[in-house]
């Protein structure tokens, strides 16, 4: 992975050289132009900043994490352009992918970072462990120092998936690590989240796109995250919207509703309060997606959604029994209500009880 | 670290729990309060029955009487209005239906939810501007006390969070959807207490007045 071709050529070059043809090169930029919701004028432009783009620096750090993101990206499908762009940046530091180790692999981390200082992007996977430095460590460095110390000459940080975009499974009650997210301690620098358990492959090649484009990031929203591919919600954009709104809903996994390809709500989907982009994107080469194959989404690109009351919980209806629970408020209202009317009866009684009745005579006598 | 998240099971949990417990068992000690007072037996002979006039009252009273439509015909036919869409809203929304059928395992059939939308926007234009009227009419505004306020806004919390709720107009969603149960929550623990309670003590009220007028023989 550490470079291998010149640092100077273009990626118009570096895709040439692989067979990649203009209209193949042309065609990428538009799907990408029109995949971040650029106008079709600016199919030029990002034609034009792809293919004199420079190999950008990328040190890629892993730290609280399961490798789930990286294999994601890596075994995204059969050579194409996004592919070819990832291959084409210079990823010079990944535990998981480089061939160097030890300190070798340190001393490319560092290596890139002093020769591309204030340029290179990181990426990051993985949340970063506060209570205890020594819960993860890479080289006998912790997460913490090693994060703060690589972004120190960064242009810009992506925290790539859940755990690094806001904690995932780690930051998952009752968070024994203290793991907190990137954005929680890279203060000083932009930091674009693209969440997801793993996130979209398209989304992170998305926003390499278009950092090496335009040299910018993309719109965010208020989760720090690209708003092209998390500007809309799962539901919103789901084939099996139409049976939510219907009110037809899969009762179990393998009921008539699910074999009709029902709304999953009942069964705890998640797709109302999650932002992404699998329902247009897909996965596997737009082959499916979670709720095309038939399971609720679970919220995977939100904060916290490991703590969201369960992934087969739907997400509006109470947890208690509630039959029980007015069985209950029933028998005790019984109860009490019985209660308060028998001491409003006494309270008539006794009321009636010191009634004094009054004739004329007594008026008269007591004037 | 407190997110909306946590805000939405908390709502759907303790808290709705409190609320329904105190909804149940206002409802119940009301009733029993109501229905204990008793009447003095009636020693005169019957000239009628009661059962039918009664159950024909509880029906007739709920169609416009021709005088005060006349007189106020804003009060009369907004009243209408919002009440009929905040049923259509509480009972025939899906969401609200599948809450129940899940809870409770009851269910009917609903109406598309983009026509619940509708019924919901104009049932929110309505409830404002019949604030606006009670407001302005001297004489409401003169007979209207804070509860009459309170339970106004009761009421309409619910259909404003759930508007806001379908349309995504806060985010995070589990924020606004627990604002909606929230305001549900504040509703229902209201309702007990105060003159929401005629939504089911006017049957009663309906009916023995149906009653008293079969027994005496007169029409009711």
């Amino acid at each position: 992975m550490a470079a291998t071709t010149g640092l100077n050529k273009t990626l118009g070059e570096y895709l040439r050289e692989r067979g990649v043809s203009r209209r193949g090169f042309l065609k990428f930029c538009t799907a990408t132009a029109s995949m971040m919701a650029l106008p079709p004028s600016m199919v030029s432009a990002v034609a034009e900043g792809l293919e004199k783009t420079k190999r950008p620096s990328v040190i890629w750090l892993s730290f609280q994490e399961c490798t789930g993101c990286t294999e994601s990206l890596t075994r995204s499908h059969a050579p194409t352009v996004e592919n070819l762009i990832f291959d084409h940046i210079s990823l010079d530091y990944h535990h998981t992918l480089q061939a160097a180790a030890g300190d070798a692999a340190e001393a490319a981390r560092e290596t890139a970072m002093h020769e591309n200082y204030g340029k290179y992007l990181v990426v990051v996977d993985g949340s970063i462990p506060l209570k205890d430095p020594g819960f993860s460590t890479i080289a006998g460095i912790s997460n913490l120092d090693m994060l703060e110390e690589t972004v120190a000459g960064a242009a810009a940080v992506v925290a790539v998936g859940s755990c690094a975009a806001f904690g995932g499974l780690p930051h998952a009650s009752p968070n024994p690590t203290g793991a907190v997210s990137v954005s929680e301690i890279v203060k000083d620098k932009p930091v674009v989240n693209v969440s997801g358990c793993p996130p979209i492959p398209t989304v992170i090649t998305g926003v390499l796109a278009h950092f090496l484009t335009f040299g910018s990031l993309p719109e965010l929203d208020a989760l720090g995250r690209p708003k092209v591919f998390y500007g809309n919600s799962i539901h919103d954009r789901c084939y099996r919207r139409p049976f939510y709104d219907k009110g037809l809903f899969a009762e179990t996994f393998d009921d008539e509703g699910a074999r009709k390809g029902w709304c999953l709500y009942r069964l705890g989907c998640k797709g109302p309060m999650t932002y992404n982009a699998c329902a247009t994107a897909k996965w596997n080469q737009g082959t499916s997606w979670p709720v095309e194959s038939g399971h609720g989404c679970l919220g995977c690109s939100e904060p916290d959604f490991w703590d969201a009351g369960g992934f087969y919980n739907a997400l509006s209806i109470p947890d208690s029994d509630v039959s029980r629970n007015m069985g209950y408020g029933v028998a005790a209202g019984v109860l009490v209500g019985a209660a308060t009317g028998l001491l409003n009866r006494k309270k008539r009684e006794e009321a009636a009880a010191k009634h004094e009745t009054v004739t004329i005579n007594d008026l008269d006598q007591s004037q | 670290m407190s997110t909306s998240i946590d805000f939405l099971l908390w709502v759907k949990g303790p808290a709705f729990d409190v609320a329904l417990a105190v909804f149940i068992l206002g409802i119940m000690v009301r009733l029993f309060e109501v229905l204990m007072l008793g009447r003095k037996p009636d020693l005169s002979e019957a000239r009628g029955s009661t059962l039918g006039p009664g159950l024909r009252t509880v029906l007739t009273r709920t169609l416009p009487e021709t005088g005060s439509l006349k007189r106020s015909p804003f009060t009369v036919i907004g009243g209408y209005i919002w009440h009929i869409g905040f049923l259509i809203c509480l009972l025939l929304f899906i969401p609200h239906i599948e809450m129940l059928n899940a809870t409770l395992g009851i269910k009917w059939p609903g109406l598309p939810n983009h026509i619940v939308d509708a019924v919901s926007a104009v049932t929110i234009v309505t409830l404002i501007a019949m604030l606006v009227d009670r407001l302005l009419h001297p004489v409401k505004r003169f007979l209207s006390g804070a509860e009459d306020y309170l339970v106004w806004v009761v009421t309409f919390l619910p259909l404003l969070t759930g508007y806001f709720a379908f349309h995504r107009m806060i985010d995070p969603y589990p924020l606004v959807l627990g604002l909606h149960i929230l305001s549900v929550e504040l509703l229902m623990v209201v309702f007990p207490f105060t003159k929401l309670m005629h939504a089911i003590t006017f049957l009663i009220a309906r009916w023995y007045n149906g009653a008293i007028a079969g027994r005496r023989g007169v029409q009711s």
